[in-house]
């Protein structure tokens, strides 16, 4: 095997863009899913990509899988620039690396057996002979926690947390090295949460498969990461050891992201942001947090920040003011909260 | 002085199939409750059986009273009455309870109309102050929206302002925030608890987060299977539950600090309706199940002032504990 501390994957610069119409006959206008995402990942660690919806870390996962083509940027694998989508060296590559899907239900085939599906991936590769396929599946459904009798039921007859179980057991048919997994607790019960949570670190362990592990619950992703990257409109606002970023968070958005997570016996202190989710379609020019930022001042909304090493101590974060650039204003909020009946 | 809502020995089944096995709960005018639970323990179920809600083939049975007077099974012109005016609720997907071809202002004045007998330009501005009330940016334009136009957030205040249409003396709140991100979560809860401060509304909050009840929430019932299995104080309950399963909840959650361990999951899943166990429903799961346990369903029983829970072997109050409910 490589060296552990040779990158397993290397994304550098991504780019994607969409073009879409406002109405039959709008303006086309471009939006950017993601803008400039550079990732690292070696060796049975764990990336946790943290973000709210549409600030690109599903359509992330899916450029690091080869299952959409960057429009800048590129995607190393193992050193290997990734080949084109389709091609059969792609279909090489792609056996070394699979997803996980948030809804599991949705992710298996209603119409086929478990067994059936976990086998799939094996006769595509064209991995070991069909006679001692089953066996290989009853061993998959073993690692994973389910019997080998399951691989005669159907999706419909698992409970979900079986069913993402099963999901997990397909996606390691191959012994990929490299797991991208989108949001793959959100839609479980939370006991069920945690079963899957240990298991993800159980193969890890066992395996020494790498996991990009893609979620907007920064508890699950502190529980699983080694490292954590925060995304806020298409790019990576802070990155660090989780701990740190989850403990003291640099990015302005990353402080208010940690304050928001529910938390039993919390006395305050709660940085309830002004405004929606931004629009990728409207991305707003400079810092594209800047409309909802407290701290924002006159810089940050004309140059754009970059991701760098904060002097101190070195965490990376794409802030004027956490870097210092520019002194804390008192936000550039141009949405006024809402006027009050007088008391 | 009888609670707001009281509702006693409350069963629904579907096609046979138990869906709520007994539920006994009350809550008090201005409380807020919270209702946890995994899916399929009936804390949706238990609140579209007590007002009316669920299909004709559903088998319901027990006794709900709205201040002292039985609700259940009344009147369909009652229940219209009720709905919505006394008794509003929101669901957890604002976008698909709300009707995706009327604009937000005619789903607001609507609402208007039914519970207060406004109309015209008396319910619009009405309608524009109640957007404004739950933080709606440029609430006049918005009242022209569609659904689709708005965000997540932006159609759950929308629900909001028509649940607070009728001025309801209880909202019950089935997963406000789940769909939405976390940042407009914060947003929406602190809108609730604001709204419940000015006015003296009661709130009920349905939800699978346990760190969202814990801050919003004075009194929470855990449910399981059908059954309310641990009720009590929400301090109390983070502090030091009583029963098992409250227990395996709490500690599955990740931390957000200390060492990182793997997680203490309940093991197994919960039981099929169908399949239910002969006595507690949780002993499959327990790590304190005895043979006892397998007897009968056990009684939701105090083991505190205040803190009662269905379970024959609670686990033990700690001095940890007594501080707490003390």
């Amino acid at each position: 095997m490589t060296d552990r501390d040779e990158p397993l994957l290397h994304a550098q610069g991504l780019v994607r863009r969409y073009a879409t119409r406002r109405g039959l006959f709008g303006r086309v206008t471009e939006v950017r899913a993601v803008d400039g995402v550079s990732l690292t990942l070696r060796r049975g660690r764990t990336l946790g990509l943290v973000g709210e919806s549409g600030c690109g870390k599903s359509t992330t996962g899916r450029m690091v899988l080869g299952l959409e083509v960057p429009d800048e940027g590129g995607v190393a694998f193992r050193n290997d620039r990734m080949p084109p989508p389709g091609t059969p060296e792609w279909r090489r590559l792609r056996a070394r690396m699979a997803m996980v899907y948030q809804d599991p239900l949705g992710a298996l085939d209603r119409r086929l057996t478990i067994g059936a599906q976990i086998a799939e991936p094996l006769e595509i590769h064209g991995l070991g002979t069909p006679a001692d396929r089953p066996a290989r599946v009853g061993a998959l459904l073993r690692d994973v926690g389910l019997r080998a009798d399951h691989a005669a039921r159907y999706p419909h007859e698992l409970s979900g947390g079986q069913r993402q179980r099963a999901v997990l057991a397909r996606a390691l048919a191959t012994g990929p090295d490299l797991l991208v997994c989108d949001e793959p607790i959100s839609a479980l019960d939370v006991s069920i949460q945690a079963q899957v949570m240990n298991l993800l670190s159980e193969v890890q362990a066992r395996t020494g498969v790498a996991i990009l592990f893609i979620s907007h619950d920064l508890r699950a992703v502190r529980q699983m990461s080694h490292r954590v990257a925060v995304m806020y409109l298409g790019r990576v606002v802070e990155e660090g050891e989780p701990d740190a970023v989850l403990h003291a968070p640099a990015h302005p958005y990353a402080q208010a992201l940690v304050s928001a997570i529910p938390h039993p016996g919390r006395t305050g202190g709660r940085i309830v942001l002004t405004g929606d989710p931004p629009n990728p379609a409207a991305r707003p020019a400079g810092c594209a947090f800047h409309p909802r930022c407290a701290q924002a001042a006159a810089l940050c909304a004309r140059a754009t920040p970059e991701l760098k090493r904060r002097a101190a101590d070195g965490r990376l974060v794409a802030c004027h003011v956490a870097h210092g650039e520019v002194a804390p204003g008192d936000g550039m909020a141009s949405r006024p909260i809402p006027a009050r009946e007088p008391a | 002085m009888a609670p707001l809502v009281e509702i006693q020995g409350l069963t629904a089944a579907f096609d046979g199939i138990p869906a709520l096995r007994g539920v006994d709960l009350s809550i008090g005018r201005g409380e807020a409750v919270a209702l946890v639970g995994e899916s399929g323990c009936g804390k949706s179920v238990t609140w579209l059986a007590a007002l009316g809600l669920l299909p004709a083939k559903a088998a319901v049975a027990g006794s709900v009273r709205l201040e002292g007077r039985e609700i259940l099974h009344a009147a369909p012109a009652v229940l219209d009455r009720l709905r919505g005016g006394r008794v509003a609720m929101i669901f957890q997907d604002p976008a698909s309870s709300l009707n995706p071809v009327h604009r937000i202002g005619r789903q607001v004045t609507e609402a208007l109309r039914l519970h207060r007998g406004l109309s015209g330009a008396a319910a619009r501005e009405e309608a524009r102050r109640l957007l404004d009330r739950v933080g709606m940016p440029d609430a006049r334009r918005r009242l022209d929206s569609y659904p689709h136009e708005l965000s997540g957030g932006q159609n759950q205040r929308a629900m909001i302002a028509m649940a607070l249409a009728g001025e309801p003396e209880l909202l019950v709140a089935d997963e406000p925030t789940t769909a939405l991100d976390v940042t407009i979560q914060a947003q929406i809860l602190e809108l609730l608890a604001e709204i419940r401060r000015d006015t003296g509304m009661a709130l009920v909050l349905i939800s699978h987060d346990l760190g969202v009840v814990a801050e919003t929430c004075e009194r929470v019932l855990v449910m399981y299977a059908g059954r309310v299995v641990e009720e009590t104080a929400a301090a109390a309950l983070f502090g030091a539950p009583a029963h098992p399963y409250a227990a395996g909840l709490l500690a599955a959650l990740p931390p957000i600090d200390g060492p990182r361990r793997p997680l203490a999951a309940i093991p197994g899943g919960v039981p099929e309706p169908w399949a239910m166990p002969p006595g507690c429903a949780y002993a499959p799961r327990c790590p304190r199940h005895v043979a006892a346990c397998d007897a009968a369903p056990p009684r939701l029983e105090t083991v505190a002032p205040g803190h009662r829970a269905a379970c024959i072997r609670p686990l033990a109050r700690t001095p940890a504990r007594e501080a707490v409910e003390a």
